[in-house]
């Protein structure tokens, strides 16, 4: 299975350029790059990517990328970086290195295809918090002002929720929330 | 989708059933008793007063799955027997099938934990009022609206353009059943009564997906033409 590479840079003939280094690999499926990291969480939960190459500069804080699952976060860098800041990263690829090692720095970050996301049916942390959410009975709108997301983050988790337990209904989620003890009975809607 | 693979009215009732027994359920609420031992399909239809051509239009629909029965094919068929047996298939979900899944669900809330056995029983509850209000839903506005177009009546209260709007899907929620009873449940439920109703569920998801079918790709198109003719 090819791995999905997701570039995020603001500079066009930067991101283009690796694009165009990477798409005759057939280890990597490259995504079409971003150039901001404005609402990138959900890209990311929209796009899935297995690698996420991305610019440090662009995001001040890795954390809230790892909460969806097992995704390799690699550091763009071609500027003055702080050593401390690279250490949140799986890898650092330099656009001064060698194609051969920019392919193969990106090939040993990859997360192994077994763990690839399709197959990993377990709920991240976000999704179980919008689960519990969701069986209190909360409009998405509610959730996302109660979990500091957008609306559209929201829906993004209902839809990976769905996929991974195969209930649709609110009613059924919630019955589900209750046999795996994620919620105590009185906090159930009726 | 290979005509000859469909079934004509010459092969034995009994043939067709014994090749296709999920077929078995759909006989009482055609109008066809048991007991028909080796006579034709036309001849069990005749004597029991069912036509052979809309018989054999709904077996076709539920065996093939493939099978869209063109315009053509429906305006052909003698269609009385379209809204009683939607009636009976109506009445064969709410009086015999659904209950006796409640059945075993009751007996598998039983087993669970208080207020978990009352929440999972309670879903199904609510499901079963929904289907029972939609299938109500039918019986009060749609089923006279063909029954007025059939008798040749100009009938302006309702539109079919109105059901295809409104028509919600009632097979969704009994999906989502399945996946809490037979992924979810705890161990210390008893599998046999777990296996058992799983077996219902997904005959009975099954039936409905076949029911919503005939009513949107048979029942529909027939009453367009119908309201189209007396609009003339």
């Amino acid at each position: 299975m090819k791995q999905r590479l997701l570039i995020v840079e603001p500079s066009e003939v930067i991101a283009e350029g690796l694009k165009a280094i990477l798409e005759g690999q057939i280890r990597f499926k490259v995504l079409e790059p971003e150039r901001s990291a404005d609402r990138l969480e959900e890209r990311l939960l929209a796009l899935r990517p297995d690698v996420l190459l991305i610019n440090p500069t662009l995001i001040d804080n890795t954390a809230p990328l790892r909460t969806e699952g097992p995704m390799a976060l690699v550091a763009l860098v071609y500027q003055y970086v702080e050593r401390e800041q690279l250490k949140a990263y799986d890898a650092v690829v330099d656009i001064r290195d060698s194609r051969a090692t920019i392919i193969e720095t990106l090939a040993q970050a990859s997360p192994s295809e077994g763990k690839a996301d399709d197959n990993n049916y377990e709920l991240t942390k976000r999704e179980t918090a919008v689960l519990i959410e969701l069986a209190q009975g909360k409009t998405n709108k509610e959730i996302a002002d109660a979990l500091s997301v957008s609306v559209h983050t929201v829906i993004s988790h209902r839809k990976n929720i769905t996929h991974k337990t195969g209930i649709k209904s609110v009613a059924g989620l919630t019955v589900y929330a209750m046999l795996n003890n994620l919620i105590d009975e009185s906090s159930a809607v009726k | 989708m290979m005509k000859s693979r469909l079934f004509s009215s010459d092969a034995r009732l009994s043939d067709l059933i014994t090749a296709h027994p999920s077929l078995l359920s759909l006989l009482t609420r055609l109008g066809i008793s048991l007991g028909f031992g080796d006579r034709s399909i036309a001849d069990v239809c005749e004597s029991s007063g069912v036509d052979t051509g809309f018989f054999l239009l709904i077996c076709n629909v539920y065996t093939f799955n493939n099978h869209v029965p063109s315009t053509a094919d429906i305006l052909g068929t003698d269609m009385k027997g379209l809204v009683p047996y939607l009636e009976k298939s109506h009445r064969y979900y709410v009086d015999k099938r659904l209950p006796h899944i409640e059945r075993h669900l009751d007996a598998i809330a039983r087993e669970l934990d208080g207020r978990i056995g009352q929440a999972f029983i309670s879903f199904f509850q609510d499901y079963k009022q929904e289907v029972v209000a939609h299938f109500a839903h039918e019986e009060q506005e749609v089923f006279p609206h063909i029954g007025a177009l059939m008798a040749g009546e100009r009938d302006t209260t309702y539109s079919i353009g109105e059901f295809l709007r409104t028509h919600s899907d009632i097979e969704g929620k009994l999906d989502d059943l399945l996946n809490i009873v037979f992924k979810y449940l705890p161990p210390q439920v008893d599998d046999d009564n777990v296996l058992d109703v799983v077996y219902d569920i997904l005959r009975l998801s099954e039936d409905l997906k076949k029911h919503t079918f005939i009513e949107e790709k048979i029942m529909v198109p027939l009453v367009k033409h119908l309201e189209n003719a007396v609009r003339k």
